[in-house]
């Protein structure tokens, strides 16, 4: 491999300034027994008929008495700005996300 | 960026080894007669394709070899006898060539000498990635990698390792030029940093400096103050802990401050120095980031206060009626040293009619009474920060420092009828006593002296401290030049 100036991959390598006793990669959170007393939202990332498949959940959701928040991203295409992801992780405490094509 | 392990490069036991460049019009020019060297290995650092017509042709734009044959200018030519260099040229001479290569009539037509070029490991553009990939292995971190999509200044906000402000992405290159600061080695443990107790090697500590901004210069100030500031003396532990406001501040001495352009005169402990600015950060983001010590976690200050950030100065020894701080605290004189303290935020003490030293000193000593509060005694640390215009009338006085702490411990007995629970119609203070005997505000040696700041304004300052001595935290000093 040549010598370049930029890396392979784009990405950038640091150094860890801490005592290294948390785990280097975010874990995601356990799922919850149950959704009840939970706030739930679902979130269509406007892929097509990914609709369809919220409305649907939303409907079975319902008749266990768990109403939901709807949330869409404003395009599949690019990551979810940051002020919808804020709005979801401070009214919900679950968050479905459907990818249909 | 490649630091793994790499393919070692070999080359032929014995012979001749070139190393050329086509960027090199040297190289260039000589390009008929390498092809005309029987037995000749060449290693090529950017063109693959280059030098025509000879049989021995290697890649070398990962410069690999270069690296190994420590390559300085391009053309080089190297000897190998039984695997052992026997000789190097550099550069075009048609003489040193034939008498080197020991083949006769070398380059017809071309001048008799042209000097090489600078060999691609030279290059500002590489320099960076050589460094992590000769030097990168001395690294023991954990890498992390931020992804190609992520913005990097957010990404180490998400990560925790920052103070609320910006901090400087870590790369290998970055710490590698920081521990180029100092003679100690990456994995010699510094200090074992509270609350969590761990372990502060060098090369964590140089992370934490390049995440607060340091330039390598600084590491040693940051070292020693690390150094300090994990004693048990020091108790960082404690002053962390406590729902009291102060942090860690740091008073410098001696030639670094110059040497590594600190700041000691107008605006000394404000903003604007880079030394001072991010030598404190360092020594703060060490114990965030190693010791795990963290607002809201561990750090159970109510209030707390701006300089907890990062607090460091230096102390105008130059311009000083008294000796340097250190130097009353042992170091010995034209050392450098660091004094950590407990340090709430900096208060002016204004005084601008006082021009007998007597009745200047009476004015200090108010202020530092309103440590902690006015009604009690014997608990809290402090320090004074003489200014220069404050400074001119102990030293026309001539007063030393002593001779102004003799005067301050006076000043500072308290009467026991103004500072007993209820006086003044305020609950706080301490509970009546039959004896009536005057109560000192600080333990001994619980405020320092020190003197800095600009030539123009009659006022000093007091910065609080916390709980002193063996049941709180004390000053320590601790020289730099051991970890220089």
């Amino acid at each position: 491999m040549a010598v370049s100036p930029a890396g392979a991959t784009g990405s950038l390598v640091i150094l860890d300034p801490t005592d290294e006793s948390a785990p280097d990669a975010r874990t995601a959170l356990e799922r919850p027994a149950s959704l009840d007393g939970l706030r739930v939202g679902l979130l269509d990332i406007s892929k097509a008929r990914g609709d369809v498949f919220l409305d649907r959940l939303a409907e079975l959701l319902a008749e266990r008495g768990i109403t939901v928040r709807r949330y869409a991203k404003p395009t599949f295409t690019k990551p979810m700005p940051p002020d919808l992801r804020r709005e979801i992780t401070t009214e919900c405490d679950v968050v479905i996300e459907a990818l249909a094509d | 960026m490649p630091t793994e392990e790499r393919e070692t490069v070999t080359w032929p036991a014995d012979g001749l080894v070139a190393v050329v460049k086509q960027d090199c019009p040297t190289c260039r020019l000589v390009e008929p007669v390498l092809a005309g060297l029987p037995g000749l290995t060449v290693f090529t650092q950017d063109d693959p394709a280059f030098p025509a017509g000879v049989a021995d042709r290697r890649d070398d734009t990962d410069l690999d070899a270069s690296l190994a044959l420590d390559i300085e200018t391009v053309p080089t030519l190297v000897r190998f006898a039984g695997g052992v260099e026997q000789g190097r040229i550099v550069g075009w001479s048609r003489a040193q060539w034939a008498e080197f290569t020991g083949v006769a009539d070398l380059g017809e037509g071309l001048p008799e000498y042209r000097p090489g070029c600078g060999s691609r490991t030279q290059d500002p553009d590489v320099a960076e990635e050589i460094l992590v990939r000769t030097r990168g292995g001395s690294l023991r971190a954990r890498r992390l990698e931020i992804a190609a999509l992520e913005d990097e200044a957010e990404a180490l906000f998400d990560r925790g390792f920052t103070d609320g402000l910006p901090v400087v992405a870590p790369t290998p290159a970055r710490v590698l030029r920081m521990l180029e600061g100092t003679s100690r080695k990456p994995d010699e443990v510094v200090a074992v940093v509270p609350p969590n107790l761990a372990e502060a090697t060098v090369e964590k500590v140089a992370i934490n400096a390049v995440l607060a901004g340091c330039r390598p210069e600084y590491l040693p100030v940051v070292l020693a103050a690390v150094e300090a500031a994990c004693t048990d003396e020091f108790n960082a532990h404690g002053l962390l802990a406590t729902t009291w406001g102060a942090g860690p501040a740091i008073v410098v001495n001696g030639p670094i401050r110059g040497e590594i352009g600190m700041n000691w005169a107008g605006n000394a402990l404000g903003q604007g120095n880079r030394a001072n600015s991010t030598i404190g950060r360092a020594l703060q983001l060490v114990i965030r980031n190693v010791g795990g010590g963290r607002p809201q976690e561990v750090d159970r200050a109510a209030l707390g206060h701006p300089g907890k950030v990062g607090f460091c100065f230096a102390e105008d020894e130059e311009g000083s009626p008294f000796e340097p701080l250190a130097q009353s605290r042992g170091v010995p004189a034209g050392r450098s040293a660091v004094t950590v303290f407990a340090a709430e935020g900096p208060r002016g003490l204004a005084d601008q009619i006082s021009r007998a030293p007597e009745s200047l000193a009476r004015s200090l000593a108010q202020g530092l009474r309103s440590v902690c509060h006015w009604k009690l005694p014997g608990g809290f640390d402090a320090s004074l920060v003489l200014s220069p215009e404050h400074g001119r009338t102990f030293r026309e006085a001539g007063w030393d420092r002593a001779r102004l702490h003799r005067e301050l411990d006076e000043l500072l007995l308290l009467d026991r009828a103004e500072i007993t629970r209820g006086a003044g119609g305020i609950d706080e203070g301490v509970p009546a006593r039959a004896s009536d005997r005057p109560v000192p505000k600080f333990r001994p040696g619980g405020y320092m002296i020190m003197y800095a700041g600009g030539g123009a304004g009659m006022f000093s300052a007091v910065i609080g401290g916390w709980a002193g001595g063996p049941g709180g935290s004390a000053p320590v000093t601790r020289e730099v030049d051991p970890w220089r």
